[in-house]
């Protein structure tokens, strides 16, 4: 007997056992390799972090070593990921960041160090322009111009920025060239993600060095853990 | 009939000459364009699609006659799918750094121009055997067009191939400039035009 494969019912059961049978072979595909690319993922979590300390160039095996040589302790606040890390003896803050681009999401690493100045930054797209917004993440170049930049004013507020026209080279960033719209989410993002973040100055400045800028403004931090140190 | 026939040899080379994918039918050059700026991702986009063609033409050759004709472009279309979300899973657990740069691309194979072509014009009337032939063929031929331009692209453009400098230092102290306008999209176009203008002056022979 020969198949009538143009009725209904034979088109329908055809599809349904195709489907299926599709089905099966992406579940099991998808979980047998599930745990390799969770590792791939977590990888290049940290060579990003590495980066934003700059320090780039390293491989799989190698970049895990320096990882766990460089990040002491890892915390989470409101879905912040913030990384303490120490660097020839200097305490480092290493904040993630999450924005809006242009076409898609943009993320990043900056690293803070303790003076409240830029260390490095790593800059993450999903799909900008290539060649345009996509220099955020491909020209080094463009990323190291943040470094030495002050990030927070007397007040707290964040000050370091993505502009146009370059009037106080401490704290601002040359825009990407062509790139203005996916520049400007690096602006906000940077704004947005750093203003709650912890400032390095106000966990420093009852340690030796007392600079002017952070005793205006931390005064009470200092006279609680003098208070604290009497009562005990 | 024997696994290297006559007939069967001209399957595998047609694509590479005369009815070549992209220089004969010009079929796939949006990808092609897309993912030549450097070689490394070119070769892996080339590797990926043969693999994904020739297989996905077995699978269609040995199912084709019992696929509906009604909905034979549906059945074409999840064999295709299912074999591209493998291959971008694969890549993502083996090779990361490449599917980070093909991104979508890969996942756009699934509606590459080359493979829909070759399921419907080949596998849907022939044997498995002369079909993973044509696949492997059109797969090759596409890759071929691919690296070239990969190559030139990422040799003017970044002085460098597969991520190694070629162009030394010196050069560069005397003034020497990448020339940035190689890794946009527009060169790929003109530079698969040079392609096809050398092959159809010097490769190419009417039938």
């Amino acid at each position: 007997m020969k198949l009538n494969t143009n009725s209904n019912s034979y088109i329908i059961i055809y599809s349904a056992i195709l489907v299926v049978i599709v089905a099966f072979l992406l579940a099991f595909v998808y979980q047998a390799l599930k745990p390799m690319q969770d590792a791939n993922v977590a990888l290049d979590v940290k060579k990003q972090i590495l980066y934003s300390l700059n320090i780039r160039g390293l491989d799989g095996s190698e970049a895990e070593a320096k990882y766990a040589e460089v990040v002491k302790a890892e915390t989470e606040q409101d879905g912040q990921k913030f990384y303490a890390c120490q660097i020839d003896g200097k305490d480092i803050i290493v904040a993630s960041l999450k924005g809006m681009g242009l076409w898609g999401g943009i993320s990043g690493y900056l690293s803070i160090d303790d003076e409240g100045k830029v260390y490095g930054a790593y800059f993450n797209h999903e799909s900008e322009t290539a060649g345009l917004g996509a220099e955020i993440k491909d020209s080094q170049a463009w990323q190291e111009k943040f470094i030495g930049k002050q990030i927070w004013d007397e007040n707290g507020n964040v000050v370091l920025s993505v502009v146009k026209d370059v009037k106080d080279p401490n704290t601002q960033v040359d825009c990407v060239t062509g790139a203005t719209l996916t520049s400007n989410g690096v602006d906000a993002m940077i704004k947005a993600c750093l203003q709650n973040a912890e400032k390095p100055s106000d966990t420093v400045c009852c340690g030796t060095e007392k600079t002017d800028s952070c005793c205006q403004k931390t005064e009470d931090c200092c006279t609680e853990t003098e208070t604290k140190a009497e009562e005990e | 009939m024997a696994l290297f026939s006559k007939q069967n040899k001209e399957v595998f080379t047609n694509p590479l000459n005369l009815d070549h994918p992209i220089l004969g039918q010009v079929l796939g050059i949006c990808s092609a364009l897309a993912v030549t700026s450097q070689l490394k991702p070119a070769i892996v986009m080339g590797l990926a699609v043969t693999v994904i063609t020739a297989f996905a033409n077995v699978i269609i050759s040995i199912i084709r006659n019992t696929i509906p004709n009604r909905i034979r472009i549906v059945v074409q279309l999840v064999v295709v799918a299912a074999l591209v979300t493998i291959v971008s899973q694969i890549l993502k657990a083996f090779a990361y750094d490449v599917s980070v740069q093909l991104s979508v691309y890969v996942g756009l194979i699934i509606t590459n121009c080359i493979l829909m072509g070759r399921l419907e014009a080949f596998a849907m009337q022939n044997k498995p055997w002369p079909s993973f032939l044509d696949g492997v063929g059109n797969g090759l031929g596409y890759a071929m067009i691919l690296v070239i331009v990969g190559a030139v692209r990422e040799f003017l453009g970044r002085g460098s191939l597969l991520g190694f400098q070629i162009i030394p230092d010196a050069c560069y102290d005397f003034g020497y400039v990448n020339n940035g306008m190689m890794t946009m999209p527009a060169m790929a176009l003109i530079l698969v035009g040079c392609v096809i203008w050398v092959h159809r002056a010097y490769f190419y022979k009417e039938k």
